[in-house]
């Protein structure tokens, strides 16, 4: 493969926790997929909002609460546009993709009765299966799992044997996090709304390795982190089509999500407000605005594309490696390999490649089923993003090799 | 007569003193836990399970006459080897010893990110499990 463009180096420098060292050796960072890294806009968002701007927002007549409550929901539009919404009420701030998928299961939840069928796949991330469980024991709604082949794929032959007219909502991931695979949420959504099910797509991988129109795509709910894309953690994002948000209860009560509070009744605000109870992550919300005016700084495209050709390269020179395989083969992938040498423990390989300054996920993954699936007891999990160089690559294997001399 | 429970401590420490390079340092961890006996996997019990998020360990723990007996074994080379350190220290002490004494030698060395609760590979309720056992016998 080539060497590392310039205009990657050019994004790479905005990232200062790249220069770090660790165990005296450079950073390589191959986590991405577990968080990305802030690019400096965002790190100074955050510190002048708390140098100049702290307020709470939507309540005080005062300048600074003016200003904070203006910037907060700016970068609500922000976030619409970026994702392709119609309307800034749709975009409802969470605390990450984990709090959205427990929000649709609590509240949509509650619009369900005994019988109702929930679909997930057997690749979820434990965020969206264990809210299903919770709400199977709550209300006595009927947990189906998509089953998924060898390759890492969805069975989509079983997906349509599986829909009727009792599944309400198909809530699944576009992005594997633990094998990459791109799943068809084009083709699941439109299958799913002839049956009348609602579709809610897991975005929390997809969301920094490509652009989004949730009204293209329409799926009645998409949910991600803001920390995923070189935002800050403890702010996400739930994007629901305003009529069926309309049509739900509240999930949790308190300031900010009511219009008039009285011991007899209370009624609720508007959304997005319905369902942002307390006072939210303000900075939180205003420095994923940062992130994302970043994401629009960028040529996403080339981006995008040497994030590929990273992966094809990584891959090529893995499976150069004696016994190594790589778990999520199909054609379809983002840029992130999950990989086993022989039956050596992924926990001893992750921790040899720490050693010498390589970052990355050993582990099941949260995806505890899916290792059951492999037969494995995880897999080291190497993830890429739009910062990282071939370079870099050639210092994991590098690194790799030695780990693996080590241990053999 | 034989080696202290300092003194057992202190010469670990000596003999990671030498490395400077961290892959030395596992180098030698990894052969340790190769050489140490562990549990061979028809012996283990599930009662001797200690499941960590990302490595397992299975501890066994005996009193001969006045002095603790531990075996242990893991899934995970590193971790193994760790074991064989802990299990060098803590053999044949009294359990008094075991229960009072401070373990000082992992953080010396700089392992002590193994023994930490978010690196769950086990290690560290399988040193907790080793001073319950002891206590039993105080």
């Amino acid at each position: 493969m080539n060497q590392t463009p310039v205009y990657i180096e050019g994004i790479r420098s905005q990232f200062p926790i790249l220069k770090e060292k660790v165990h005296g050796k450079p950073l390589v960072y191959f986590d991405n997929a577990a968080t990305t890294q802030k690019p400096q806009k965002v790190i100074d968002r955050i510190n002048a909002y708390y140098s100049s701007e702290n307020a709470n927002i939507h309540r005080g007549v005062h300048h600074l609460s003016q200003v904070a409550t203006k910037d907060y929901e700016d970068a609500r539009i922000r976030i619409k546009n970026y994702i392709g919404a119609e309307k800034e009420n749709e975009i409802v701030f969470t605390k990450g993709t984990t709090d959205g998928i427990n929000l649709i299961a609590s509240s949509y939840g509650e619009l369900m009765k005994k019988g109702d069928e929930v679909l997930i796949s057997a690749m979820e991330h434990h965020s969206n299966i264990v809210p299903w469980q919770l709400l199977a024991e709550r209300k006595g709604i009927v947990l189906k799992i998509i089953p998924i082949r060898r390759d890492g794929t969805l069975d989509m032959a079983r997906f349509e044997e599986m829909l009727n007219d009792r599944t309400k909502l198909v809530s699944i991931t576009h992005i594997s996090n633990t094998l990459g695979t791109i799943n068809p949420i084009e083709t699941i959504i439109n299958r799913a709304h002839k049956f009348g099910a609602k579709v809610l797509i897991d975005g929390a991988q997809s969301i920094q390795h490509g652009e989004i129109n949730v009204v293209n795509l329409n799926c009645d709910f998409f949910v991600f982190s803001g920390h995923k894309i070189f935002g800050p953690t403890g702010i996400g994002v739930l994007y629901g089509k305003a009529s069926i948000l309309e049509s739900m209860p509240p999930y949790q009560g308190g300031g900010d999500m009511i219009k008039r509070v009285s011991f007899e009744k209370t009624s609720f605000n508007e959304l997005p407000f319905k369902f942002e109870a307390g006072t939210p992550n303000i900075v939180g919300g205003i420095a994923l605005g940062t992130a994302v005016e970043f994401m629009e700084s960028i040529d996403t495209e080339q981006a995008f594309s040497f994030e590929k050709d990273l992966l094809s390269y990584a891959e090529k020179e893995l499976l150069q490696i004696e016994n190594l395989k790589i778990y999520g083969t199909s054609a379809l992938k983002t840029s992130l390999v999950s990989f086993n040498v022989g039956t050596i423990h992924p926990f001893d390989i992750g921790t040899l490649l720490d050693k010498q300054g390589i970052a990355v996920r050993t582990g099941h993954h949260c995806t505890q089923p899916l290792m059951d699936f492999f037969e494995i007891p995880g897999t080291i999990r190497a993830s890429f993003s739009i910062y990282n160089t071939k370079e870099e690559v050639d210092l994991f294997i590098h690194a790799l090799k030695r780990a693996l001399i080590a241990l053999s | 007569m034989s080696a202290s429970f300092k003194e057992k401590q202190d010469a670990i420490i000596s003999d990671f003193e030498v490395f400077d390079d961290w892959m030395d340092k596992y180098e030698m961890i990894i052969d340790l836990g190769k050489e140490i006996q562990g549990i061979s996997l028809e012996k283990r019990k599930d009662e001797q399970l200690i499941d960590g998020c990302q490595s397992r360990v299975w501890l066994k723990s005996d009193i001969d006459n006045t002095r603790m007996v531990f075996a242990a074994d893991s899934d995970a080379i590193i971790t193994k080897g760790i074991i064989a350190l802990l299990i060098n220290v803590y053999n044949g002490e009294k359990p008094e010893t075991i229960v009072k004494e401070d373990l000082y030698f992992i953080d010396q060395i700089g392992l002590q990110e193994h023994l930490s609760p978010t690196r769950a590979n086990g290690l560290l309720e399988m040193v907790k499990r080793m001073k319950i056992e002891a206590l039993k016998h105080v």
